[in-house]
């Protein structure tokens, strides 16, 4: 009877404790295990950073106390997992502490169950079976918790932000008064705005409950202050432990500051090096936008007439010059990326122009909208913010040799890029198994392979470790001493600095606001 | 865009009616204009229909937004009626094989009355009907299984969500030099593509919430319901005023003689 008992709004947090012995776990189909003999103990309260390479097994480790382990797979699969030794919360299985551990992922658009603000964080104490008047208690509290106690319970959850949404989630989850709350990579998908809402918010809620905390995240910087321990796992063997580094955040980042930075792990303080740029890229006009206003939507009809969408944002003169780059910043919703899709071809403009000069579009006309899909990506190659968006075939190769097939041209550059984004080993793996480093680079390749004179990327550098980081840095740099030119949308300060080049900034309009 | 879960601030009466009392007085309607062809029945419950618009917040601007399709089925089932029924009566209009008699364009407009008639009470029911307070009522209520009734409701969400991402797929698409302009076989092969692309996200958004509704308890045996399902005194009138509507309609056409039973 955990629930019950525990029913009243007023009952307090009980820190959970978490106990692995010889704990290990194979995903179903794969031959080496996630995790491989982890020993590790929590003490209630303690909040703990887990870092790590990618495939060391952190988020594996953060589902399995969630409880939601073994089902299913990342790609819905059921499947014939494995597991061994234990891993406990308060000396039981998490599966049978249902409510004990809350866990928060990335993605913020799969963080919201329901469709209105107070019955999504009701979600999960319904689930555990509170009375009803204790729930509704919870509910004030938890978002007062969070900081959205401001929207009313109705409020529809379409209508937040990223950083709200996550907020919402920790809010759902304090509802359900764990003692451990697990967060895996939950900033990842968000701005840096967004990034310290969500990290304060957890911070307060943590002073508040003492509850226990395990979070995953690569960006140290911003978790280091909040936590008291890091525990660096690697990739399991049957010769190393899984544990690679345990103990207080100063000195595990003393000890290990060059290892953790060669390892990918954004450590406080460390920007990764990158090639400097060898011209200053004053080149010839390629592409000019003239008072654009941009949206997203489609012209509506209505009694026969055509009604243009209101804009997210309008006004906007700018121009992109061969070899150099541009980028563009922004609070969030300003309408960078939509501009930035317009200035590529691939959104209508709503008003306003762009106009490509005759170096760029060589016989295809002036307005980059109506150009062929082959005449475009010959062009103006686009860098979607999510890689799995452009995968178009099976394998690595034919998605490499897609563009020059199409285009009717040599594959001379694919094995060029191959080598130079360290794909060549992956030439036959599945796009869609890739990590999210390899498939950041394999798409940054495909439309390369185009050979595009304009390069428009969306948030290239979003949850990317250090390594891609300064990979993806070092050869735009190339790309644009090249004659390239490069349009990146970000919030990244050190990845425009490391490009160089002009800001576009972007202010919110009215139609933002209201 | 991206279509809200919610009434978006419809503040009418029928909002505050339990669900499936609402769904109880369509039904009725329903099956009582099902039963019959003539348009005395199908006028007379389209009449009630309307009159009933202000009381769910529904405007004829809002119905044509939202029911269109079922308005132009309607009127395309009732012209076609008109024009190949059998003719009966004097002969109002004659093209070759198409020709309309006062008794066939008496059937069309049955017909097409009566598509109207059945197809409003759903658009009624939906525009003051909140999705989240079906499913409770569907669960608590109608005694429903809560993981099914709230696991379509949870999806439902992600439909909006899909809606943009098809958008955003097919220009990252474009962007590849997969065109989606082009002859019609080079079209319909890129929007295969493109459902496809559409198909994984769409695993992998469901798989994710699945993990994240799991994560808080769902599935397991018994859970409470914050949102108590209740009947007032307002489903009372509504099923009264759904009955009533039906025989009106029942009434009318047998008083005006027109009533002819489907099955009869």
């Amino acid at each position: 009877m955990p629930a019950a008992s525990d029913g009243g709004a007023s009952s307090p947090t009980r820190p959970a404790a978490v106990t692995a012995r010889g704990w290990g776990w194979r995903h179903a189909g794969r031959s080496r295990p996630a995790v491989h003999a982890l020993d590790l103990d929590i003490r209630p309260g303690e909040r703990v950073l887990l870092l790590g390479p990618s495939g060391a097994g952190k988020s594996t480790l953060l589902h399995a106390l969630a409880g939601v382990l073994g089902d299913v797979n990342d790609d819905g699969e059921a499947g014939d997992s494995d597991e061994s030794g234990s891993l406990l919360i308060d000396g039981g299985a998490p599966r049978e502490r249902r409510g004990r551990a809350g866990l928060m992922q990335q993605d913020p658009e799969t963080q919201v169950v329901l469709s209105r603000l107070g019955d999504d964080v009701a979600f999960g104490a319904e689930n555990l079976a509170v009375p009803r008047d204790a729930i509704w208690a919870r509910v004030h509290e938890a978002l007062d918790d969070v900081g959205l106690s401001h929207l009313p319970l109705d409020h529809p959850t379409s209508a937040l932000s990223g950083g709200q949404k996550q907020r919402l989630a920790l809010a759902g989850i304090l509802a359900m008064r764990p003692g451990l709350i697990l967060l895996d990579e939950p900033t990842a998908n968000l701005d840096p705005a967004g990034v310290l809402e969500v990290r304060d918010a957890v911070g307060r809620c943590l002073d508040k409950t003492g509850a226990t905390l395990v979070v995953v995240e690569h960006r140290v910087s911003v978790w280091k202050d909040l936590v008291d321990r890091i525990v660096v796992l690697q990739p399991g063997s049957a010769s190393d432990p899984a544990v690679l580094l345990d103990g207080p955040p100063d000195r595990v980042l003393a000890e290990a500051r060059d290892m953790l930075a060669a390892a990918g792990v954004w450590v406080p303080g460390f920007v990764p090096a990158t090639r400097n740029r060898a011209s200053d890229g004053s080149g010839d006009l390629l592409l000019a936008a003239e008072e654009l206003a941009v949206s997203r939507e489609r012209p509506r009809r209505r009694r026969f007439k055509s009604i243009p969408p209101v804009p997210v944002q309008h006004g906007i003169s700018a121009q992109v010059r061969a070899g150099q780059a541009l980028t563009i910043t922004g609070p969030n919703g300003a309408g960078k990326s939509t501009f930035a899709l317009t200035l590529a071809g691939l959104l209508a403009p709503v008003g306003g122009s762009v106009s490509a000069t005759v170096d760029l579009s060589q016989g295809a006309g002036i307005d980059p909208y109506t150009w062929k899909a082959d005449q475009l990506i010959a062009r103006i190659g686009t860098v979607f913010q999510e890689p799995e968006h452009q995968f178009v075939t099976g394998n690595v190769l034919d998605e490499l040799m897609f563009g020059p097939r199409h285009l009717g041209r040599g594959e001379e550059r694919v094995d060029e890029l191959l080598e130079r984004l360290r794909l060549t080993e992956l030439v036959d793996a599945n796009p869609y198994t890739l990590s999210g480093g390899e498939k950041r680079r394999l798409s940054v390749a495909t439309v390369l392979a185009a050979h595009p004179q304009v390069l428009v990327l969306d948030e290239p550098t979003f949850g990317q470790d250090a390594n891609t980081w300064a990979e993806l840095a070092s050869f735009l740099s190339e790309l644009l001493d090249d004659g390239t030119a490069v349009v990146s949308v970000t919030h990244d300060v050190e990845f425009s600095a490391a490009l160089g080049g002009t800001e576009l900034r972007l202010g919110t309009t009215e139609a933002v606001a209201s | 865009m991206r279509q809200e879960l919610t009434l978006r601030g419809n503040q009418a009466l029928l909002t505050r009616a339990n669900p499936l009392s609402k769904f109880a007085a369509v039904v009725f309607m329903t099956v009582v204009l099902a039963l019959s062809i003539d348009w005395v029945s199908a006028s007379v419950a389209l009449a009630c229909e309307l009159l009933l618009f202000p009381l769910a917040g529904l405007t004829l601007t809002l119905l044509w937004q939202r029911g269109w399709p079922l308005i132009l089925a309607a009127a395309v089932g009732g012209w076609s009626t008109s024009i190949l029924a059998p003719d009966s009566g004097r002969i109002l209009l004659d093209v070759g094989i198409w020709s309309m008699s006062e008794g066939s364009l008496e059937l069309g407009m049955g017909f097409m009355l009566r598509g109207l008639a059945i197809a409003l009470p759903a658009v009624l029911l939906m525009s003051c009907t909140d999705p989240t307070d079906l499913a409770d009522a569907l669960a608590q209520k109608a005694r429903l299984s809560h993981r099914f009734v709230l696991g379509t409701l949870a999806a439902m969400r992600l439909v909006g969500l899909m809606a943009e991402e098809w958008q955003t797929i097919g220009m990252a698409r474009r962007a590849r030099g997969v065109g989606s302009r082009g002859t019609p076989l080079q079209r319909v092969k890129a929007t295969l593509g493109q459902s496809f692309g559409l198909l994984v996200q769409a695993i992998r958004r469901a798989s994710r919430l699945a993990v994240t509704m799991e994560a808080r308890g769902f599935g397991g045996g018994d859970r409470t319901w914050a949102r108590e399902s209740t009947y007032s005194r307002l489903d009372v009138w509504v099923l009264a005023g759904g009955s009533l509507m039906a025989m009106a309609a029942v009434g009318a056409a047998v008083f005006a003689g027109t009533w002819s039973f489907v099955g009869g």
